[in-house]
């Protein structure tokens, strides 16, 4: 990595650690996966299934909400404040900029679902008094949870590249709803016929897919899952980031900042 | 300028080529995850109490999803031929429960849970269970009773159970009035085929669904299928009775005056007859339901 896209990626971490709303995210999910033992009181049963499902999806939300919330403000904020023009100024292309932006970023969110993990495995620990071989199947999880994280932002940024921050906002939680049923908009294209098939398919491949990338309730219940699904996922999450970020690039370099 | 088109171009193409990818990726994807979909992760969440609560109000939207669901996988399993729904019922529970005034879902989800595999799940008893869960919440819809006493009739051939659905029904303002006939029907000609094709026909006429229409088609023409060889059989033997042998044909047949022209089915196409007396359609496919109703009426209910 040139030394530029390294120091804005080192910037945007740093500037996003020192969020106060990024702290009190991060102690509201450990937080919420300490309380699940005490939800579980509740229950019969169900102790160790609760702690799981509350955990993760708890890692997987904020990680997302996260993501949205820093990732709308990442290009608008350097431009209301005018250290854009600062930046740009210097020998810094426009695609090292967005690129730093979503390498720092996403190092945010990995170092964040790192503390989160390590929170949901000691209430794990002290959920069942000992971590078991299958436990380890909530790092798939987890690491599934990363790729959502990484296609996120990349949507979120694309959207910060040339709208308002809550115009960015809306539309990241947007597509991230309808890529959580991503799966039924296909099913949806499979049955449809003719132009509304085209569209539909069209469509369902435009829009994220993050139906394959929850396996929260999986994993809840210790199914094994396959290593061919983690490598495709890997390469889908990474294939379809890479093109997102390209776009907000592309939008990027043709904005008239004047 | 001419380095910064380059790079521009450049840049597309590598958008082009990772979306390309991330489309394969994708069906890779769905390739490895192989029977595990949507369907089979919906029941993690059995509970649709605990659902609408998590749709924060949109339960209606949530409710469409689920009948989308439910229907999806009909369709699938119906295509495959399956003998088995599992999910039907839960789905259709769901998207119910989410949304208790969706009067397709109790209209065509009980038709899909009534009939024998594979045409559909062969559970009437829920199919009953959810029209009447339908009628509960839709007190005022006097054609859930209509459903209701065609699922008691044709597929839990319970014309006791039936009747008095069609009476219920007929007592809701704005019911048609033929349901007080279906109601005296019942009643009478329990066992009548012709009773059991009138019903069909009032699902032809009222139902708006192509599927729907075509699948009442189908036990029409497959009534009326059963009648004819009914008749046939009944013909022949008196044919066999009066000069001691089977036709070999039809136009034995006529020369006797048993028979008026060759017989034919409800597709136009002659009936078979075949050297043991017996009647048979040409092509059995186009009559899926054929000797149905002999079977049910045989039914120990």
């Amino acid at each position: 990595m040139n030394t530029r896209l390294s120091a804005i990626t080192l910037n945007t971490f740093r500037e996003a650690v020192r969020d106060r709303v990024l702290y009190n995210l991060i102690i509201f999910v450990l937080l919420l996966v300490a309380s699940a033992p005490l939800f579980s009181q509740i229950s019969i049963g169900m102790q160790r299934l609760i702690l799981v499902n509350v955990g993760l999806s708890s890692i997987s939300l904020f990680g997302v909400i996260i993501a949205i919330f820093i990732g709308i403000g990442l290009v608008s904020k350097e431009i209301e404040k005018r250290t854009l023009y600062t930046i740009l100024s210097r020998p810094v292309r426009r695609w090292e900029f967005i690129a730093g932006k979503y390498f720092g970023l996403m190092m945010t969110l990995a170092v964040n679902a790192g503390l989160m993990t390590l929170g949901f495995y000691i209430a794990l620990f002290i959920t069942q008094g000992v971590l078991k071989p299958a436990d380890a199947w909530m790092l798939v999880s987890i690491y599934f949870s990363v790729l959502e994280f990484l296609m996120m932002t990349a949507i979120t940024l694309l959207f910060s590249s040339f709208s308002s921050p809550i115009f960015a906002a809306i539309f990241s939680f947007a597509l991230f709803v309808i890529g959580t049923f991503a799966d039924d908009l296909r099913n949806f294209a499979a049955l449809a016929q003719g132009v509304t098939k085209w569209l539909a398919t069209g469509a369902a491949y435009a829009v994220p897919n993050f139906a394959s990338l929850n396996v929260i309730s999986r994993v809840a219940h210790d199914q094994h899952i396959a290593g061919k699904l983690i490598l495709y996922n890997t390469a889908y999450a990474l294939l379809y980031s890479a093109a997102v970020v390209i776009a907000a690039i592309l939008i990027f370099e043709r904005r008239n900042l004047k | 300028m001419k380095q910064t088109r380059k790079n521009i171009a450049t840049a597309a193409l590598l958008l082009v080529g990772c979306f390309a990818g991330s489309v394969f990726a994708l069906r890779a994807v769905d390739e490895s995850r192989g029977n595990e979909a949507t369907l089979e992760e919906v029941l993690y969440l059995p509970s649709s109490k605990m659902l609408k609560r998590l749709s924060l109000g949109y339960s209606g939207l949530l409710a469409d999803i689920y009948w989308t669901r439910a229907v999806q996988y009909f369709g699938s399993k119906h295509l495959q031929h399956s003998q088995r729904y599992d999910l039907l019922y839960p789905l259709l529970d769901i998207a119910t429960d989410l949304d208790p005034h969706i009067i397709v879902a109790y209209e065509y989800g009980s038709v899909f849970l009534a009939q024998q595999p594979p045409e559909g799940a062969g559970e009437p008893d829920k199919a009953v269970a959810l029209i009447q869960k339908g009628i509960r919440e839709n007190p005022k819809y006097w054609r859930l009773y209509f459903n209701l006493g065609f699922v008691h009739y044709i597929d839990r051939n319970d014309p006791r159970a039936a009747q008095e659905a069609f009476e219920k029904g007929s007592e809701v303002p704005g019911a048609l009035p033929w349901m007080k006939v279906m109601a005296a029907r019942m009643a009478e000609h329990s066992k009548d085929p012709g009773t059991a094709a009138a019903l069909w026909e009032g699902v032809l006429q009222t139902s708006s669904d192509h599927s729907v229409q075509n699948t009442a088609k189908l036990h029409l023409d497959s009534l009326k299928a059963d009648l004819d060889i009914q008749e046939l059989e009944r013909r022949i033997q008196i044919y066999r009775e009066r000069t001691g042998s089977l036709p070999a044909d039809w136009a034995a047949m006529e020369r006797t005056g048993l028979l008026h022209g060759i017989p034919l089915d409800p597709n136009r196409a002659p009936y078979k007859l075949l050297a043991d007396g017996k009647v048979e359609v040409q092509d059995a496919s186009k009559y899926p339901y054929l000797g149905e109703w002999l079977y049910n009426q045989e039914r120990p209910y």
